[in-house]
């Protein structure tokens, strides 16, 4: 077994790096130039040659992602073509931001979806699952941004209970920032918790169908028990990886959520630096991102591998 | 008969029905009756066995002795008497208070019936924990006890392995002991030994019926193999289709069968072919196979032939290299080492190096025909297929020879439109083996082609084959862990174990004495229709062979 999770950690840093040479290459063959952009009227031949020179655009690709990468492994992530500034610290500032608002969904989300889908198990077919059903998918149907704008119009317009907008700055504490950022966290909670939750059902149906699930109850078990202390253990894989891309999705996946809310997170700054074409930032986002997906998904792996027994206990 | 100290029975199985919700489009709701009425009495200590075929409504019976139906199924009439008390009529609460406390449940397959993720000690004192018979100090000191009056290995220890660390037949004496451990007045054995395989089967039995004898339980044992029933029950009872077709003393039953369906079941181990001299010369050849499935090693030096119009019955337990066998012969597996001959002539080793001739010659049936036929194409698909391939026919031409094929096999051109799932598992065979059939071979590899069956239709697909082969000359590879069927229906006999080829040549010679230690564990093995074989292979197996399992 540590075999096996040694094996996925490598696996791991491949991925990333592959996911580096893809973001890198991948803004290399975008069509625009910063310069351009930059310059606007008054871009001539020469300006923008002199730009290029500074930014060190005139040497090698390869050399170029080579001192990227060699600059990220020491925590540079270079310099804002369009700030000046290094990249690192405002990115740590914004990644702070969205890991307390993908934290503050996800400890609503998770408990809150894994709890209705056991609810939802144990009166299967019964009027309470089939209400979790329905709420639960229409939170997932309507549109993040409806959902957005919805709770504005009614926590905020027409019964001012939430605040709007939801900037939180450095010097609020964390009472604060937590009143300040309820409105995107319910959104988010809304939106990914039918997904977990109808997993985390399907999951447990699944086993409660195997003949183990009979023999639990031909032991005089009660459902109860049953279902938490014999079914629970083997739905765990699917939950937690089903968790995990949730998860991954609180972090990278909210850009719509944050622009709504005028949040400072990560997708907001990453879509400035776009429009911008300040290409070192998105550069740095995309690679962050991509980072908090394969290790939350490598969790989740090791986390299956864990909780499985024939893995643990190899005969 | 003076095992009662009082008159009362301790279950009273009366007018038992049970039934299924059919919900039809556009109908209200019916229930359809599985189980019409059944009613039997068991006494303290004493054994019920339960027989018929698959739907006969043997599990579902043995379930309603603790108030569970599985699934969409409903308990509709009748009473269930647990010492003079309807456990049916009790409440949720009231059922779980039998259910594991005085009436347990070995299910029959263990492996499936455990929960992977706990330890087995845990699981087996579960119930007597729950129930409060015993503490826990004192339920794993049962457990232990348990596990070594069934003879595990390291019976101290044992509890501490997880089910996926244990074989199979330990799985199972593990669940007898998960049954005894409450001390229940009754266990339910729903087939515990029919996954199993038969040199395992034997240990198993005689632990069970040790148990039983030794503890003082009533049982209910369910099987689908009446040897196997006469062994353990003191009495019979067969079902058919949810009703009582006989019922009474075990000896009476095996001996002196009344109804004409328990003399078919008696019977059905009395197929017999005599042997065929071997003539006509080494048709099909393998020799000095070694194979290998990556680096493990599967067959080393097996060398057999069969000549034409013949049957080599394979025979060996589960993991001996039967299967792989086949797969050599067919090309899927090319051999490490060693040729493959028909008639005369090298094989290519690989199947893709095989040519259209050859790949008609040598056709295959398999143990499950459900997974080995597309499910969205009708039987004349399923049969006309090889016709187009191998033959070119197409068209009138083809369903002419499609419903010829299906009359050879008894079942006529009014299957033709049929898909595969409005078929029984005999008659899915049945157009597997038209479809084999089809391409005109010389050679049948059928892999355990009735093990998925019941012994009855079992039977008739044997007498097909042998007909068949009569008819058309047709050599077979017959693949088995069955002694009955290759009294059956075999000329020569390979006995395989661990790889190895342990013992090969006519069936006469093959299966008489004297036999190496292998061949003669499985012979002693097979069940054998009588009362108290079972007794008198234990204690020959006391006597020093070699303990299987």
């Amino acid at each position: 077994m540590p075999a096996r999770i040694i094996g996925r950690l490598l696996l791991s840093f491949v991925l990333l790096w592959a996911s580096s040479v893809l973001i890198f290459g991948g803004i290399e063959v975008l069509p625009g130039d910063f310069a351009t952009t930059y310059l606007g009227q008054s871009a001539t031949p020469q300006a923008i040659a002199n730009i290029r020179l500074e930014l060190g655009l005139d040497r090698p690709v390869v050399t170029r992602y080579l001192g990227w990468l060699a600059g990220i492994a020491q925590g540079d992530f270079g310099r804002s073509w369009a700030s000046g500034q290094p990249i690192a610290e405002q990115l740590g500032h914004r990644l702070g931001n969205s890991l307390l608002l993908a934290a503050a969904a996800a400890v609503i989300a998770v408990p809150l979806a894994v709890g209705l889908g056991i609810v939802a198990v144990i009166f299967r077919d019964r009027l309470i699952d089939r209400l979790i059903n329905i709420l639960s998918l229409a939170a997932v149907s309507l549109p993040e941004f409806f959902i957005a704008y919805l709770l504005i119009l009614v926590l905020v317009v027409q019964h001012p209970v939430a605040a709007f907008p939801a900037t939180i700055y450095g010097g609020m504490s964390l009472f604060e920032k937590l009143h300040t950022i309820a409105l995107p966290v319910a959104t988010l909670v809304l939106v990914c918790i039918a997904h977990m939750m109808r997993m985390t059902r399907a999951a447990l149906l699944n086993v409660l169908s195997t003949p183990y699930m009979e023999t639990a109850t031909l032991k005089g078990l009660s459902r109860l028990r049953a279902i938490f202390v014999h079914a629970t253990p083997n739905a765990l894989a699917p939950i937690i990886n089903v968790v995990a891309l949730n998860l991954a999705y609180l972090v990278v996946g909210v850009v719509v959520v944050e622009v709504v809310f005028v949040y400072p997170g990560m997708g907001q700054y990453m879509v400035d630096a776009v429009t911008v074409r300040d290409l070192p930032v998105v550069q740095a986002c995309g690679l962050v991102f991509a980072a908090i997906y394969i290790a939350l998904n490598m969790i989740a792996d090791v986390l299956s591998i864990l909780v499985n027994p024939r893995l643990r206990h190899p005969r | 008969m003076a095992d009662t100290d009082h008159d009362r029975p301790l279950l009273s199985v009366r007018g038992l029905r049970l039934g299924v919700r059919a919900h039809a489009s556009g109908e209200p709701p019916r229930d359809v009756e599985i189980v019409h009425g059944v009613s039997f009495d068991l006494r303290k200590g004493r054994v019920l066995g339960l027989i018929g075929e698959s739907g006969a409504g043997k599990s579902t019976i043995g379930l309603a002795a603790l108030a569970h139906a599985r699934g969409a199924m409903r308990i509709t009439g009748g009473e269930v008497l647990l010492d003079g008390e309807n456990i049916l009529a009790l409440d949720n609460a009231g059922k779980r208070g039998i259910r594991g406390a005085r009436v347990c449940y070995v299910a029959q397959s263990a492996a499936a019936a455990f929960n992977p993720a706990f330890r087995l000690g845990d699981q087996v004192i579960e119930a007597t924990l729950r129930h409060g018979l015993a503490t826990r100090a004192e339920a794993r000191v049962r457990a232990v006890g348990l596990f070594r009056m069934l003879g595990l290995p390291a019976p101290e220890t044992f509890g501490r392995r997880f089910p996926h660390e244990v074989s199979g037949g330990q799985l199972q004496r593990a669940m007898t002991a998960m049954a005894l451990c409450p001390r229940p007045e009754l266990i339910v054995f729903d087939e515990p030994t029919t996954a199993l395989d038969v040199t395992t089967q034997i240990g198993v039995l005689a632990a069970i019926k040790s148990a039983i004898a030794r503890t003082g339980t009533a049982a209910i044992y369910i099987s689908h193999d009446l040897a196997v029933v006469a062994q353990i029950a003191d009495d019979i009872m067969v079902l058919r289709n949810g009703e009582t077709v006989e019922y009474g003393p075990a000896r009476q039953i095996v001996e002196r069968p009344v109804a004409a369906y328990t003399r078919d079941l008696v019977r059905q181990h009395e197929i017999r072919h005599d042997e065929v001299p071997d003539q006509s010369g080494r048709f099909f050849e393998m020799t000095g196979i070694f194979a290998s499935y990556g680096s493990v090693p599967v067959l080393s030096d097996v060398s057999l032939h069969l000549s034409k119009g013949q049957t080599l019955a394979v025979v060996g337990e589960s993991g001996s290299g039967k299967s792989t066998l086949a797969r050599v012969a067919t090309g899927l597996l090319p051999p490490r080492q060693g040729t493959v001959r028909l008639d005369g002539a090298d094989l290519p080793p690989r199947l893709n190096g095989r040519s259209k001739a050859h790949l008609r010659r040598i056709q295959m049936i398999y143990q499950i025909p459900d997974t080995a036929m597309n499910p969205r194409q009708t039987v004349e698909d399923i049969i006309g297929r090889p016709l187009t391939f191998y033959h070119g026919l197409r068209g009138a031409q083809k369903r002419a020879r499609v419903a010829d094929l299906l009359e050879q096999i008894d079942l006529g051109p009014a299957f033709l439109d049929r898909y595969p799932a409005e078929l029984s598992g005999g008659q899915k065979q049945r157009v597997a083996i038209a479809r084999a059939l089809a391409a005109e071979p010389d050679l049948l590899i059928c892999d355990e082609p009735t093990s998925a069956l019941d012994p009855l239709v079992a039977a008739g697909i044997l007498r097909l084959f042998l007909r068949l082969q009569q008819e058309r000359q047709l050599s077979y590879m017959f693949i088995t862990h069955d002694l009955a069927i290759v009294q059956a229906i075999a000329d020569s006999v390979a006995v395989m174990h661990r790889g190895r080829l342990v013992r090969f040549g006519p069936r006469s010679s093959a299966l008489r004495p004297p036999f190496d230690a292998y061949t003669d564990t499985l012979l002693a093995s097979v069940p054998q229709m009588r009362v108290g074989w079972l007794d008198a292979a234990i204690a020959r197996q006391a006597a020093g062979v070699a303990s299987p399992d």
